[in-house]
């Protein structure tokens, strides 16, 4: 079977990108990553994006873009898949490579958050919820995730303050990337005093609404060799998983199992030949800190009930033994929805090839996990320096 | 802004949000709303069954930045409630101090505006739960 390596990576910082569109933001991180790899082509351009249509009035992103990056006549797509858009559009792009349909696959998510009104921004964000059944009642995207993190907290015993520990981790390492959108390190008492926007979830609990793209260059490694792409450039995607779980929260089997995280992570894993044990760092689904809780124990860094304990232990940090978050994750980094999950994977590529600005030593695997939904469609991929 | 739902939409669901019909398949299995095949054995045939609307509160939050459209409510309690025959529905509870709302405690259905649009959209009812009435 063919291999798929990442040769280029690119980013636009994240923010309130006031003097940028939708296009503007894409166009920049793509040629970023096409720069970065050294090339001026590619076959195809798979776009992960979430809402442009209700955001900017604006869809078919695929030709959009391809357009405006001076692609030619290439086959163009927008993929979605909530939040966990880039993600999918990042696995998009590497089947069409693995196919050998398609040999050099440029991949950008995109996501501009800030031209719209706050309360719609919200509402656009609850589109990802049961439109009849969540969004009916009132429901917000944040409100959802309070209903999970509640009952977590009554389930195995854990405060607000012990899940402010994943905000504080992620703050304290976007502090080092030039990229976040906040570079700032917080106290749990900045978490703890912010404002409750869906009780018990805060302020400094949720990631904030956010214009940004990232792109990656996908290839085979004898492309990339023939490209001329020098190997310390080259990053695997050695293993890929996706899965759905119920798109209503109250149709949840368990409330507390992100079901889908797991079935893609089991695919993920396997494809990749790699255990839990064996990733040097985990770039979760932190949208909500509960969710990079219930995310540590799906994806098998922590037992049922322990993702929370992981925190109060230590063990989050740059330097122990379940890092996650290294570039500021969604809570610090920023959240552009249908772009986040590219951003994890250009991080992941930044890890491995050592240049990431807080960097896990000599790390080799890393994971990312991207969830759409309140759980409902989630990918996972495994990255692997070569 | 958030357009004036349309009445078909809003029409077709008047059974499961006036009535609670939910859904029971050929092996027991009770799910809200009805499915036409259940998510529990994957049978097809699946009847309607109405719920009594009897449930105890399992988690729940204050929505204080609500989605627009909801503004004028906020903020407003949200709840995932388990009904007694088993299935979880999330509803808006009404008629109670957010002070006194526990895990466990009792609620049962009552029919309630759930929010209106501008001058030319409907209004719209559906299910919310309170404290019985005693
Ligand atoms: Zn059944």
């Amino acid at each position: 079977m063919r291999k798929a390596v990442i040769i280029g990576a690119g980013m636009t910082p994240v923010g309130e990108h006031w003097k940028l569109g939708l296009r503007d933001l894409a166009v920049e991180a793509l040629l970023n990553a096409m720069d970065d790899a050294g090339i001026d082509k590619v076959d195809s351009l798979y776009v992960g994006n979430m809402i442009s249509g209700p955001f900017v009035e604006q869809e078919n992103l695929g030709a959009l873009i391809a357009d405006w990056a001076g692609l030619g006549n290439i086959p163009a797509v927008k993929i979605e898949a909530a939040c966990a858009s880039g993600g999918a559009a990042v696995q998009e792009g590497v089947k069409a490579v693995l196919s050998g349909l398609e040999d050099v696959v440029a991949v950008v998510g995109v996501e501009k958050m800030t031209d719209a009104w706050p309360s719609d921004a919200t509402r656009y964000l609850a589109y990802a919820a049961d439109a009849e059944w969540e969004l009916f009642h009132g429901a917000s995207f944040v409100a959802l995730n309070a209903l999970v993190m509640r009952y977590y907290m009554k389930t195995y015993g854990y405060t607000e303050e012990d899940l402010a520990l994943f905000a504080v981790n992620a703050h304290a390492n976007g502090a080092k990337n030039p990229y976040a959108m906040f570079k700032r390190p917080i106290k749990v008492e900045t978490v703890l005093k912010s404002p409750y926007v869906a009780d018990p979830l805060k302020l400094f609990d949720a990631s904030p609404v956010c214009d940004g793209a990232a792109s990656v260059i996908i290839t085979t490694p004898e492309k990339a060799k023939e490209l001329g792409v020098p190997k310390e450039k080259w990053v695997e995607v050695a293993g890929m998983g996706r899965a759905i779980d119920t798109i209503s929260l109250a149709s949840r089997e368990d409330l507390l199992t992100l079901k889908a995280a797991k079935v893609a992570a089991e695919r993920a894993y396997k494809m990749a030949g790699v255990e839990p044990k064996d990733i040097d760092f985990f770039e979760v689904h932190d949208a909500f800190t509960v969710m990079a809780a219930l995310s540590l124990e799906a994806l098998g860094a922590a037992k049922k009930g322990e993702g929370a304990k992981l925190a109060k232990e230590g063990q989050i940090a740059i330097d122990a033994d379940y890092p996650i978050q290294t570039m500021g994750g969604l809570k610090a980094r920023g959240h552009p929805v249908g772009a986040t999950g590219v951003y994890q994977t250009v991080e992941a590529v930044l890890q491995l090839r050592g240049e990431a600005p807080s960097q896990v030593p000599d790390a080799e695997i890393g994971l990312t996990q991207n969830i759409g939904g309140t759980g409902s469609n989630i990918t996972v991929n495994v990255f692997r320096r070569v | 802004m958030a357009r004036p739902m349309q009445v078909s939409r809003y029409w077709r669901h008047f059974r499961e949000k006036y009535m609670l019909i939910g859904g029971k398949c050929e092996n027991g299995h009770v799910h809200f709303p009805k499915r036409s095949i259940c998510p529990v054995c994957g049978s097809r045939n699946v009847e309607e069954i109405e719920l009594s609307g009897k449930g105890k509160v399992i988690s729940w939050t204050i929505v204080r930045n609500p989605p627009s459209g909801f503004e004028y409510y906020k903020p407003f309690p949200l709840a995932l409630i388990e009904l007694e025959e088993g299935p979880i529905v999330l509803a808006q509870l009404t008629d109670v101090d957010p002070e006194e709302i526990d895990f466990g405690m009792e609620v049962e259905v009552v029919t309630k505006k759930i929010r209106e649009f501008e001058e030319d959209g409907i209004i719209l009812y559906g299910y919310k739960f309170r404290p019985p009435v005693k």
